[in-house]
């Protein structure tokens, strides 16, 4: 058995994850971590699926379902494995109007001030005229919370605000 | 008293309301010991609940001591807990011993006033805050058969973190 990353995109419609989900569980896949959204009225879906054959055998498994929904499939081999979790410590929310490069401004301060990104989502809200884009990020600290928080405090200055909080997990 | 297995989800016993205890004996005090010394053998603790040794009583161990930097009441037997009072709301993570290798973003309540017996019997009254306070949320909700899973919020939430319940409005 190997793990394969199944990518499916296509116009969102009701029954997508459990149409997939039965044509994988009818071929004796087995399924691991996954992440679901619609974005932009599209569903999206990138789903870990333990399989014993290749792409192609496991391209034909889902072949009638997505053909049917009108849906986009991608298949890679992957070397991942389940239990592989990395904590986050830390959370950072970022919002303000929408303009052009605000997601490479912040992520590459926060980078360079050693966020590692384990997470992000980000949405445009607003008008059509006043679009505002809103972020949220979770990742890992690994230069400290102080250098992320001055790498902050240069974006808040242009416009964008963020908001920094630690995350510590109750382990009990 | 010893160091016992902790009970792993789906055991049944995490999804029991447990009961109350009401003789304050010996098989109580070897309970307690049993819970603080299972506790403090797992790294980075700082609670623990009777359910998750298979006990089916109503008594938590907190000890957000272990914590640095953050507001505690020391260690604490709490026997027969209730929360008379919650106050804000806010999200943040959590893990437990009886669902490893997963943490998730729950909404607790900021500060709570629990009232509870000691380990004696006497009667006590604690203001929890901030990560004292999810400690020990999260631990009462296991004598009412219910895990941190049940409570889970998405990443998204976040934007809306804190919120005031307080009054009618």
């Amino acid at each position: 058995m190997q793990w394969f990353m199944l990518t499916v995109v296509g116009k969102d419609k009701p029954a997508i994850v459990a149409h997939i989900a039965s044509a994988l569980f009818e071929g004796d896949c087995e399924l691991g971590e996954a992440s679901m959204l619609r974005l932009g009225g599209n569903f999206t879906i990138m789903l870990m699926v333990k399989h014993d054959g290749n792409e192609k055998s496991l391209q034909d498994l889902i072949g009638t379902e997505t053909q049917s929904l009108g849906l986009q499939a991608h298949i890679d081999k992957i070397d991942g494995a389940l239990h592989h979790h990395v904590e986050p410590d830390v959370r950072i929310t970022v919002h303000g109007a929408d303009r052009a490069g605000i997601v490479a401004k912040v992520t590459g301060a926060l980078v360079e001030a050693g966020l590692n990104i384990l997470s992000l989502e980000s949405d445009v809200g607003g008008t059509e005229e006043q679009p505002i884009y809103i972020m949220s990020i979770e990742g890992r600290a690994n230069e400290g919370i102080a250098s992320l928080e001055s790498a902050l405090s240069t974006l808040t200055g242009q416009g964008v605000e963020a908001h920094l909080r630690p995350v510590e997990a109750v382990f009990a | 008293m010893a160091v016992l297995d902790i009970r792993l989800y789906p055991d049944a016993c995490l999804k029991q309301v447990a009961n109350s205890v009401e003789y304050f004996n010996d098989e109580l005090q070897s309970s307690v010991s049993s819970l603080i010394e299972t506790m403090q053998n797992a790294p980075g603790c700082v609670g623990i609940a009777a359910p998750q040794l298979g006990i089916s009583q109503r008594i938590i161990i907190i000890d957000a001591s272990q914590r640095k930097g953050v507001k505690h009441h020391g260690m604490q037997v709490l026997i027969n807990p209730e929360i008379i009072s919650w106050d804000s709301y806010v999200i943040g993570r959590e893990g437990c011993l009886s669902v490893p290798d997963f943490t998730g973003n729950v909404m607790r309540a900021e500060t709570v006033i629990v009232e509870a017996l000691s380990a004696g019997g006497q009667l006590q009254k604690f203001e929890f805050e901030d990560f004292e306070a999810r400690v020990v949320q999260h631990e009462i909700d296991h004598l009412d058969g219910l895990l941190f899973l049940d409570r889970l919020v998405s990443r998204r939430s976040d934007l809306f973190v804190r919120k005031n319940y307080k009054g009618k409005n």
